[in-house]
């Protein structure tokens, strides 16, 4: 196009308002963040930022190692840790292998009408933790399982717990899985199987990544569970620190332990979160 | 229809055809009926598009070729063999999703290959002793590199292997779903709509892209789309589809200039449809005036008369067969769209002439360009039965009427009993009637809320506007009813909107009822 007919089409000059600073309630946008700002300086740099100054401080303040060099030499602390990671590894496993096929039915089945079964899978976990585990422990007993090891009952335990954290995130993915990418499979001369494989599998992992993370990491500390459970034979990081804290009164020790387990969860974020895709971080409960 | 009905018949093992459907019917676990009892046989090589509006069962038609649905009743062909329980990994035919369904996490090249990945092909080998071996084998790696990159490059991508779905445009995504379906060499390649999200510059260009391609490859496309622009564009065969039923099977010149019904007519591109009745030989009446015409049809036949636009000549006033006046024009780049009133009528038409509004003009038109097709409904026909309050259900309404109609000379007494002229006492409730209901007799009325449905005034019948066809001087509707999907065909001249949900009203002399079997007394 000519210029001259480029400015004849052009004639109306066009204003371009310099859009308004001012948004919600007359509030700019970095206003409406200063409330956000002080209680994450509050409630999570604060707390982070006292954890690392007692790690590396004595009980009288002074600078020191100590706490971490404990923590590494102490037979009890390393082997409670690989306990730990152990027990939480299985549960991982166990609530993966069961929690996928029930989601795999949930998400296909005609029964799941209206989100019934589905409700059947979440309803627990409006029910108290500790009275849940309580009554699963009861049922335990009452069937006799409890009886033969302590470990299994911790594993039960948790798996029973933190079953709908790993349903729910494969769930949502399957559901939101294009159908038509099933029949294109299928059309391409891919049998039931193969398409399960090569497009319905491959395409749940974030699902399958984000579940592992919401049951990997709690259940390394959640020591109620071990502690009912386990007739209070078992002992997990998260009972570790919290007797730091409260019989012993060692802040400082305690401190570097939730440090160590801080890197242990970061380490396991990594590590999973790279299957994870930008627009599936959302699925989780 | 004779021809369609030498169809049903045609023998199936026809070396030229290769798919046959016969008797194909699909409803769905909710009792719509997306197909209904449909005949079809597509020739080897050829380019069949079935068109039709938004629910007329040509996608599940053609998911039904795919495998993907089964049909309740009948059975589908594939060079002479039946497929109907096949599934869809076992059939050659492959398909180009409405929404390409591309792999989101394999690469374009992978994308392409997936197919040739998991094809096993009998292979032939001579041993030493000459004896012949067979054997299963997967194409090499060697093998589908050079097929996909054939591929890659008939889809005009090439150098793309690597790249991520998400990384191309729409119409980059549509040529690599095409590409995916074509590598594996299918007889049949269906394609679900494949043009619709593309933009109308990239939509033209991937039709001209697509015929083309169907001429190189030579083998049969079977193309669904609402698209009757698309459709006569590119299709050797057009098949027109409505309610699960074929309206009409044709090239696109048949299609467009012999629609056999109104409904073809509307569909297909813009034409002027009337009300008219035969006046005599070769002779229809329409708009007032006598037109000539080729059709034969019995005399005072009522008929629906259909003329293009572009087939109405405008000539000076009183010069044509009828005379109307010019109530709007507006400039078209190469020709003037004008719409002229004759009486109550309005006919669309175009000229080279510069005309104004408010213009007296004439028109002509051919003989042989006035279609004229049978009217297809006379009027509404229902199975009912009477209410304990001596009303008629039927058409999931309740509605008012005139039972002494049943017997002549009868009454209805205080206690709601029939008494006829021989002074029998019958009680109607719960009889079998016949409801006759005219296309005029029908009105309908705006439901407002909700609540106006659960209304005291329950007679009527609450439906959804399914259809709208403009008749010259009034609008032929058809009113559906949700429950049981009954049917009010009506015309009217109020102007309606497709999708509203209206109250059906039919005055009470309007019903005529009729006894489906004596009462037993």
């Amino acid at each position: 196009m000519k210029t001259e007919e480029l400015k004849r089409l052009s004639c109306e000059p066009v204003e371009f308002k310099v859009k308004e600073k001012r948004t919600l309630l007359g509030f700019s946008r970095k206003q409406l963040c200063i409330p956000y700002g002080v209680f994450l300086a509050c409630f999570v740099v604060l707390p982070l930022l006292l954890i690392v100054f007692y790690a590396f401080t004595d009980q009288q303040g002074g600078f020191t190692f100590d706490n971490f060099i404990r923590f590494f030499t102490s037979a009890t602390t390393l082997t409670t840790v690989i306990i730990s990671i152990l027990i939480a590894l299985a549960t991982t496993v166990i609530c993966l292998l069961i929690a996928y096929p029930v989601a795999y039915i949930l998400a296909n089945s005609k029964l799941n009408k209206g989100g019934t079964l589905l409700m059947l899978f979440i309803m627990p976990m409006w029910i108290n933790f500790v009275l849940r585990a309580m009554a699963m422990k009861d049922l335990l007993t009452l069937i006799g399982v409890f009886e033969f090891n302590n470990y299994l009952n911790v594993i039960i335990g948790m798996v029973y717990d933190y079953m709908p954290f790993m349903v729910m995130p494969i769930y949502t993915v399957l559901m939101k899985m294009d159908k038509s990418l099933i029949e294109a499979s299928k059309d391409l001369g891919a049998t039931g199987v193969q398409t399960f494989t090569k497009v319905v599998f491959p395409l749940s992992m974030p699902g399958i990544a984000s579940g592992i993370t919401m049951v990997f990491m709690p259940t390394m500390t959640c020591y109620v569970i071990s502690d009912t459970f386990g007739n209070g034979l078992i002992t997990i990081i998260g009972k570790l620190i919290d007797e730091q804290f409260t019989t012993f009164s060692n802040w400082n020790f305690g401190s570097a332990m939730a440090m160590v387990l801080l890197v242990i969860m970061l380490i396991s974020m990594w590590v999973t979160g790279g299957f994870k895709s930008e627009e599936t971080r959302g699925t989780n409960l | 229809m004779p021809a369609e009905l030498l169809r049903g018949t045609f023998m199936v093992k026809n070396n030229e055809n290769i798919i046959d459907l016969i008797g194909i019917t699909r409803q769905f676990d909710d009792g719509v009926i997306a197909v209904d009892n449909l005949d079809l046989h597509v020739k080897k090589g050829e380019f069949v598009t079935f068109l039709g509006p938004s629910g007329c069962g040509k996608t599940t038609t053609l998911r039904m070729i795919a495998g993907f649905d089964k049909p309740n009743e009948g059975k589908i062909y594939l060079n002479g063999k039946d497929i109907t329980e096949l599934p869809p990994y076992k059939r050659p035919i492959n398909t180009v999703f409405q929404k390409y369904a591309l792999f989101p996490h394999l690469n374009i090249y992978d994308n392409i290959a997936y197919g040739l990945k998991l094809k096993k092909l009998k292979v032939t080998y001579e041993d030493k002793d000459g004896n012949r071996v067979e054997r299963i084998e997967k194409f090499s790696k060697k093998e589908i590199a050079k097929k996909v990159e054939r591929a890659l490059k008939i889809v005009d991508l090439e150098g793309f292997e690597k790249r991520s779905v998400s990384t191309l445009s729409g119409g980059q995504q549509q040529r690599v779903a095409i590409a995916r379906a074509i590598v594996n060499e299918p007889q049949i390649l269906l394609l679900d709509e494949p043009l619709g999200a593309l933009d109308l510059k990239m939509r033209k260009e991937m039709q001209i892209e697509l015929k083309d391609m169907h001429k190189k490859l030579g083998i049969t496309f079977i193309y669904v789309t609402h698209d009757q622009e698309e459709a006569l564009t590119m299709s050797d065969t057009i098949v027109v589809m409505n309610d699960g039923i074929i309206q009409q099977i044709g090239t696109p010149e048949q299609i467009y200039n012999e629609p056999q019904n109104a409904f073809v007519a509307n569909f297909i591109g813009e034409s002027n449809i009337f009300s008219g009745t035969i006046a005599g030989k070769n002779k229809v009446r329409f708009l007032g005036k006598v037109f000539d015409c080729v059709d034969e049809f019995a005399l005072n036949e009522k008929v629906d008369v259909v003329v293009r636009p572009e087939d109405v000549k405008i000539t000076d006033a009183g010069e044509g067969t009828v005379d109307g006046t010019i109530i709007y024009s507006i400039f078209k780049g190469t020709h003037y769209e004008v719409v002229v009133k004759v009486g109550k009528s309005e006919i669309t038409t175009q000229t080279l002439r510069e005309v104004k509004v408010g213009d007296k003009i004439g028109m002509t038109v051919a003989p042989d360009e006035i279609h004229i097709m049978k009217k297809e409904i006379q009027s509404n026909v229902y199975d009912g039965y009477i209410t304990k309050d001596n009303t008629v259900c039927f058409g999931d309404g309740e509605f008012l009427c005139d039972l002494t109609q049943l017997y002549e000379k009868s009454f209805i007494d205080d206690e709601g009993y029939l008494v006829t002229s021989a002074g029998e006492r019958l009680d109607l409730t719960d009889v079998d009637v016949k409801v006759e209901v005219g296309l005029k007799d029908i009105t309908i009325e705006d439901i407002k809320n909700d609540s106006d449905i659960e209304s005291d005034e329950h007679y009527g019948a609450i439906g959804k506007i399914i259809q709208i066809i403009y008749k010259g001087d009034h609008y032929q509707l058809i009113v559906r009813t949700e429950e049981n999907e009954e049917d009010f065909v009506f015309d009217t001249e109020d102007t309606w909107n497709e999708d509203d949900i209206v109250r059906v009203l039919i005055k009470k002399e309007n019903i005529k009822l009729s006894l489906k079997q004596e009462i037993k007394r």
